[in-house]
């Protein structure tokens, strides 16, 4: 824990540097169709207890029985972030009462989680990796709503999430700005949508963080940590790690200490609000639960499943810079969307793969981002920009005309090949006609030709006088040949 | 037939097999007992109307020729037991009004296979109790009067408090009074920590805990998971043959639930038992055991050895500390698993002015005292800084127990013979009203049977010096329920049948 901070990431307060140490709890709503331990559905957005058997609503004498999905899914996990399977492991009874947990405790796993130690490689900037640990993921259940604002003198409870299986996701302490935070958990829902354990949507809350946050001086043993609830954004754990910081050193500066609690963040008024103190916290009195036998599988359970899982992020990745001969800041940007890397790969396969990843990256998810499309919902399809990039590399474009005509197919569709016959934006290669041009440029500017021969750079001038008169269609290169051979430089 | 109600379930089943009489008559015969008893308090709940439709479905299935093997045979359900539509509390009040709309498997099993349903059965409050006083629709008198009261100075009794007459034993009393007093052929128990073989052994009535893992606990309510387990309590040990041959059987719907075949349990019945290896543990020998139990242990150990069995001395050295630890482990699991009733969703709701005080207000007024005790040992001994030196230690304990057992049933015994209570049935308001341990030591015997998970049987083996029964236990291997009903039958059979009381109710 006390590897030597990098300068870059200290904040300066007013008495010096403090560094920021951050772990966080990732609570993923695990994709499958039934709850942890019901039969009932996991659909979102049903109409309120629409989706609740005897077991979520603990009826009497209801018992739990583990969903072997949801426990393939949370090995999937374990096995993307590469961490080790424990092949035996438990579930406990974490005991308080909330009207929204109708058993009165929650069933996780507490001693003996089904997932250890593991590792997820993070791309902070073009140039900086990081490797964040991951502590343990083990199984346990959602609860359920809340409705405060039906009535003006009851609450209500929605039970559908109640016994929805989550995967809590605890990280080691190894995240030290907020740009790391964003970055881990950008990555972490990349591998979860890989895998398909996890859609990780943060607006319908299968994707929460738990943020701890303490600060210290560079060098010394790690602070008081305060833990910031439920927060649903990227851009929340952000600002909640940035704004949890600047408190924390503001009270240390001032001489004060930080008191360990638990609070929340507020995104309008851009502070965290303290919850609950050490002292008020719950004792969960925690103990296995008798209704359900330690679950325990084979290592070939384990290997059934590795076997079938996708590609994975880092895996694509250097797969792209080794088959495509691409940089590894455009392939992270490709591979970051499953959907994203299969579309490259539609563009590059068979085509010059460098200028294919130029076209999916600048002229593409430039425009996906300006105008709200993600990439499944884009305009322009792999095949469509495909052929774009075909009509470069064949020479019957420029790359000008092809900006054009990406345009011309992002508004109106249409098969580019057709497109530039029946709009006539084919190259002219045609030397004839491109020298025609150059002559009657040479002969109506001889000024510009005894500059030229003087200075050679002046040619570009010439080749932007040939290429107006051509409207842009005028092969560059055989403009640039024939240019230099009638100016002799 | 004169009372049909005398009949023993088997004969019953063969009656009604041979036509002699039908199953509408054997269910309105038990009806009419039933309302005749009900000073007794056996039953908290009479269902008539259902017990005759299915009566009637019985005699249409029996005439067809589709009778299953418990055809028209009328038995009680314990209140634990979720019987769809019907009273359903486990005699808490918490639970107050309360008819699920599912069926707990032991139940749907037994209607599966043709038995009629008479009502629900009184119990101690969430089964907790060895008495049958912790019930929030009253105690249950015992058939059997206490030495020297008649039936008339008991008849006043019951129409009062009820003191003097004796406990029937707990938790489920209400089951063990009905089978004594012939108010049903046989009916569903439970045991966590001799909840059946207790108030069999008070009865004069047979009770078996089977194998943990052996029936279904869904649909049952929960006290603890870990040793809670479904059983019968009736008049012969042939007939809890029969009957749990038809609760057993596996359950996806239970995770502790085993698979695997269900033998003919009946068939056991009058087996030899000729060259079985029958272990007494010295460890039972409890100071301060009255003479008349020494004696019915000894009488125990003579007929099985008159029956050509081979008894052999054995040490359980754990046994003494079972109850401490049964009194961590239960309660432990009791105070999570009743964290339910909260007032939100079903039964009782004492509004308050927030949710916490609902809660408070709720839990206050819908548990019993010895309830709510059992829930605040539990939490405390669950709670952080004292888990270990509790809750884990017990767990430890229960380890060592259940080590016991697996050295004895290494060396070769085939089951192990034990007094069932230590005393005979007391009286109504007699004992833990001072000092609840007093009636925890009802146990001392029974709870190691549950720490363990193993079958343990308890059969009427003869009477105190003041004329009640006293029981025998027979613990038997994981599973091996067979043997405890074949040696059981042998005890049944060299002490005679009990003569259970007339009705002076």
């Amino acid at each position: 824990m006390n590897a030597p901070a990098n300068p870059s990431k200290l904040i300066k307060g007013a008495t010096g540097d403090w560094e920021i140490v951050v772990g966080m709890e990732i609570h993923a709503q695990v994709s499958s169709r039934s709850k942890l331990f019901s039969g009932a559905s996991t659909d979102f957005g049903g109409d309120p207890n629409s989706h609740v058997s005897l077991v979520d609503a603990a009826m009497p004498g209801m018992l739990p029985v583990i969903n072997e999905e949801c426990i393939k899914q949370a090995v999937r996990t374990g096995i993307g972030l590469k961490a080790q399977i424990n092949h035996r492991s438990t579930f406990d009874r974490k005991n308080y009462f909330y009207p929204d947990l109708p058993q009165g405790y929650q069933i996780s796993q507490y001693k003996s989680p089904i997932v250890g130690e593991g590792q997820v490689i993070v791309d902070v900037t073009p140039t900086e990796q990081i490797t964040v640990g991951i502590e343990r993921l083990h199984l346990e259940q959602d609860a359920g709503k809340s409705l405060h604002d039906q009535s003006p003198t009851d609450s209500f409870v929605d039970l559908n999430r109640s016994g929805v299986a989550l995967m809590e996701i605890v990280s080691k302490p190894d995240i030290r700005s907020a740009e790391e935070a964003r970055a881990y958990v950008t990555k972490l829902r990349t591998i979860l949508r890989y895998l398909g354990t996890c859609d990780g949507n943060m607006e319908q809350g299968s994707l929460r963080a738990d943020v701890n946050v303490s600060v210290r001086r560079p060098g010394e043993g790690l602070g008081t940590r305060c833990e910031i609830k439920n927060v649903n954004s990227i851009r929340f754990i952000g600002q909640a790690v940035e704004v949890e910081a600047r408190r924390q050193i503001g009270i240390l500066e001032d001489g004060g200490s930080i008191d360990q609690e638990t609070r929340l963040f507020d995104p309008a008024r851009g502070e965290t609000r303290s919850m609950r103190s050490k002292e008020e916290a719950h004792d969960y009195r925690y103990f296995p639960d008798p209704d359900l036998l330690p679950l325990e599988f084979d290592e070939a359970f384990v290997e059934d499943l590795a076997r079938d899982l996708p590609e994975l992020p880092d895996e694509k990745k250097a797969r792209f810079m080794r088959d495509y001969g691409i940089a590894s800041y455009d392939a992270g940007v490709l591979v970051a969307e499953r959907a994203s890397a299969d579309f490259y790969e539609a563009v590059a396969k068979g085509r010059d793969a460098k200028m294919a990843a130029n076209w999916v990256i600048n002229e593409l998810f430039g425009r996906l981002n300006k105008e709200g499309h993600d990439i499944v919902s884009s305009p322009v399809s792999a095949d469509q920009l495909g052929a774009i990039v075909d009509l470069i590399s064949e020479g019957v474009i420029s790359g000008k005309i092809a900006k054009d005509l990406f345009e011309i197919v992002w508004t109106e569709g249409g098969d580019p090949r057709e497109l530039v016959e029946t709009r006539g934006m084919k190259q002219v290669t045609d030397t004839g006609a491109i020298e025609a041009a150059v002559d009657a440029i040479i002969a109506a500017n001889p000024d510009k030709v005894a500059q030229a021969q003087a200075k050679p750079t002046m040619l570009g001038w010439f080749v932007g006088q040939v290429m107006k008169q051509t409207g842009g269609k005028a092969n560059p290169q055989s403009v640039n040949d024939l240019l230099k051979r009638k100016l002799g430089i | 037939m004169t009372d049909v109600t005398r009949l023993t379930l088997a004969e019953a089943r063969d009656a009604l097999a041979a036509k002699k009489l039908s199953a509408v008559e054997l269910t309105k015969a038990h009806l009419g007992a039933m309302e005749k008893a009900r000073g007794l308090n056996a039953y908290v709940t009479e269902t008539p109307e259902q017990a005759l439709a299915m009566a009637a479905a019985s005699d249409a299935r029996i005439a067809s020729g589709a009778a299953g093997p418990l055809e028209g045979l009328p038995i009680g359900v314990k209140d634990l037991y979720a019987t769809k539509g019907v009273h359903t509390q486990a005699c808490s009040h918490i639970l107050d009004g309360f008819k699920p709309d599912y069926e707990s498997t032991v139940t749907a099993n037994l209607w599966r296979d043709g038995a009629v349903m008479l009502g629900k059965l009184n119990m101690d409050e969430f089964a907790m109790g060895s008495s049958n006083e912790t019930s929030y629709y009253g105690p249950v008198a015992s058939p059997w009067l206490p030495a020297g009261r008649d039936g008339a100075w008991a008849r006043e009794a019951l129409k009062g408090d009820k003191k003097g007459l004796l406990v029937p034993g707990g938790s489920s009393g209400g089951s063990a009074s009905a089978v004594a007093a012939h108010l049903c052929l046989g009916a569903t128990a439970s045991d966590t920590g001799g909840s059946i073989r207790q108030p069999a052994a008070f009865t004069g009535t047979v009770g078996i805990k089977p194998t943990y893992g052996r029936c279904s606990r869904w649909g049952m309510v929960a006290f603890a998971s870990s040793l809670d387990q479904a059983g019968p309590i009736a008049r012969t040990v042939r007939d809890c043959a029969i009957m749990l041959r038809s609760m057993a059987g596996h359950d996806a719907k239970d995770a502790t639930c085993i698979d695997a075949p269900v033998p003919d349990y009946e068939a056991s019945i009058g087996r030899s038992i000729k060259g079985k290896k029958i272990g007494i543990p010295k460890e039972y020998r409890i100071d301060g055991m009255p003479a008349e139990i020494e004696k019915l242990w000894a009488d125990g150990v003579a007929f099985l050895k008159a029956a050509g069995a081979e008894i052999v001395d054995i040490s359980l050295p754990h046994t003494r500390t079972a109850l401490p630890a049964y009194y961590i482990v239960a309660p432990a699991e009791a105070s999570s698993n009743l964290a339910r009733y909260d007032g939100v969703r079903y039964g009782l709701r004492v509004p308050g002015k927030d949710i916490q005080s609902m809660y408070e207000n709720t839990r206050r007024a819908g548990f019993g005292s010895e309830v709510r005790r059992r829930i605040m040992i539990g939490a405390y001994v669950l709670s952080a800084g004292y888990y270990d030196a509790y809750y884990v230690r017990a767990q430890k304990i229960r380890t060592l127990i259940r080590q016991d057992f697996e050295k004895a049933y290494a060396q070769g015994v085939d089951a192990i013979l034990t007094p069932a209570t230590p005393s005979a049935a007391f009286g109504i308001g007699e004992k833990g009203s001072t000092d609840p341990v007093e009636m925890y030591l009802n146990d001392v015997f029974t709870v190691t049977v549950n720490m363990a998970g193993l079958p343990g049987i308890a059969v009427p083996a003869g009477l105190s010096a003041d004329g009640l029964p006293l029981g025998l236990q027979l613990i038997g291997r994981p599973f091996d329920e067979e043997t405890l009903f074949s040696v059981a039958s042998v005890i049944e059979e060299s002490a005679g049948r009990v003569a259970l009381p007339q009705p002076w109710w």
